[in-house]
């Protein structure tokens, strides 16, 4: 076929290091909102199945509108909302950062739950009756062994936010994809440059979820 | 918070043009429907072959199927929207390329409905081998042992089972087509999602805007959950699967 010998790799070499800095913040969008999401989406959880009523609803009401919406009109929403609160205009990538870490949490929050309920009860009444408080028997008991058994899905919900976090292409933020866009643009050769991040983005989500299988055999759920 | 509110902003015409913004939401959530749903009927169709091929015996046939699902998994959604609309026209004959880039009729929406559709067909095919995995062996065994051939036990005896199982967890793929349709704005298909950024920009209403595309995106997944909520009704085999929610 004349296309692959029409393809001019001459041009991602110079691109790289321009390249390099969309990857390095779709890697650190992606870390933040990680971190930053399971802790928020633990907190969640706790709060899902809090016995304080309201507490539980109000947070299955914020966990479920975010599972209900696109996730890029979450991204425009904030984009908008944000400078509207504060007062202050908020760059694409500190406003993607904030929309990632709120939006993931509903996701990881789902996941923390399972989590949470996978550990047998008998284990929160063992902890209580050798006078744990309830923060003692959650740190210590209940929420290491989740996070344990929720390894594997807490992984493949990275890979998916991984994936997801190319939509800040919608406010203009400059990650990977957008840095192959620029660079296709300036080059005059955009098929190259997007063919080149396909690839980027291919590797990295393959490489993590061949991790995620050799993880899950490694960790059996102990009840 | 200094914002200007004006919820009479859907009836008022569009700078420049005879339509009021209500139109142009309209039309978006036409759009929205017709990505979705096309796309929805490619996915069911690719994704049950390919998940059913996972599960064949042949190495080679599995091997192709594997293949495909990874392809599809592990590159962004979005980033698949540009390979279809910027390279694949270029892979194409000389003659065929032209054609796609100047002549092919709703140019957006056919590739924005086979993008998303190959996309959830891979995600189709994942459930669909779940489904067919989550038999138990001695149903293979039993089609086998009446004397069907493999394909007649697949046909008579493992897939009516496998999509009564798999229809809780398609009801979510249902719900995501429709969000994930909001992609195909990156390409220029005027859905939902791109009459918001358009009519934001033009009206500068936004939070009217976004509240209004947001409650359409609400009542399509729940249309969608309910659709299939029925279908899991009709289609239950009683005393087997005990979902109802």
């Amino acid at each position: 076929m004349s296309f692959f010998t029409e393809l001019d790799v001459s041009v991602i070499a110079p691109s790289l290091p321009f390249l390099w800095t969309g990857l390095k913040f779709t890697v650190t969008l992606t870390l933040i909102a990680m971190s930053g999401g399971i802790i928020l989406g633990t907190l969640l959880a706790l709060a899902r199945l809090s016995p304080f009523s309201p507490l539980a609803m109000a947070a299955s009401w914020y966990v479920n509108l975010m599972r209900s919406i696109p996730l890029l009109m979450v991204i425009l929403w904030f984009f908008l909302i944000i400078p509207l609160i504060t007062g202050y205009p908020m760059g694409a990538e500190t406003s993607a950062i904030i929309t990632f870490t709120a939006f993931e949490a509903a996701y990881y929050s789902e996941i923390m739950r399972a989590g949470i309920q996978s550990v047998p009860r008998g284990q929160v009444f063992a902890g209580q009756a050798i006078g744990m408080t309830y923060a003692q028997t959650m740190g210590h008991i209940v929420l290491p062994q989740a996070f344990r058994n929720m390894l594997p899905v807490l992984l493949t919900q990275t890979i998916i936010l991984f994936q997801d976090t190319s939509l800040v292409y919608a406010i203009g933020a400059k990650d990977l994809l957008k840095a192959a866009e620029i660079a296709g643009k300036n080059y005059n050769r955009p098929v190259e440059m997007y063919i080149f991040a396909a690839l980027i983005y291919f590797v990295i989500c393959f490489s993590l979820s061949r991790l995620v299988k050799h993880l899950q055999s490694r960790i059996a759920i102990i009840r | 918070m200094n914002y200007h509110w004006n919820w009479g902003i859907f009836l008022e015409q569009v700078k420049g043009g005879d339509e009021t913004y209500l139109n142009w939401l309209f039309t978006g959530l036409g759009w929205t429907l017709a990505v979705a749903l096309s796309a929805w009927l490619i996915a069911l169709a690719i994704g049950i072959v390919i998940g059913t091929l996972r599960t064949a015996p042949s190495k080679g046939l599995a091997w192709f199927a594997t293949t495909w699902v990874e392809l599809f998994r592990n590159i962004p959604l979005l980033v698949q929207m540009f390979l279809w609309f910027f390279v694949v026209p270029e892979l194409l004959p000389r003659e065929w390329s032209l054609w796609v880039k100047q002549d092919l009729p709703a140019k957006e929406f056919i590739t924005a409905t086979l993008c998303l559709g190959l996309f959830t067909s891979a995600r189709v095919a994942e459930q669909v081998r779940a489904g067919i995995q989550s038999l138990s062996r001695g149903q293979t065994m039993a089609g086998l042992a009446v004397g069907f051939t493999l394909a007649q036990t697949y046909r008579y005896v493992i897939l009516p089972m496998a999509f009564r199982i798999i229809i809780p967890p398609l009801t979510s793929e249902f719900m995501n087509i429709f969000k994930n349709s909001s992609v195909a704005f990156a390409i220029g298909v005027m859905e939902l999602t791109f009459q918001a950024r358009q009519m934001q920009e033009d009206s500068e209403q936004g939070i009217e805007t976004y509240l209004a595309v947001t409650v359409l995106y609400f009542i399509c997944a729940f249309i969608a959950n309910r659709g299939m909520a029925f279908l899991e009704q009709r289609t239950r085999v009683p005393g087997f699967i005990a979902s109802a929610k």
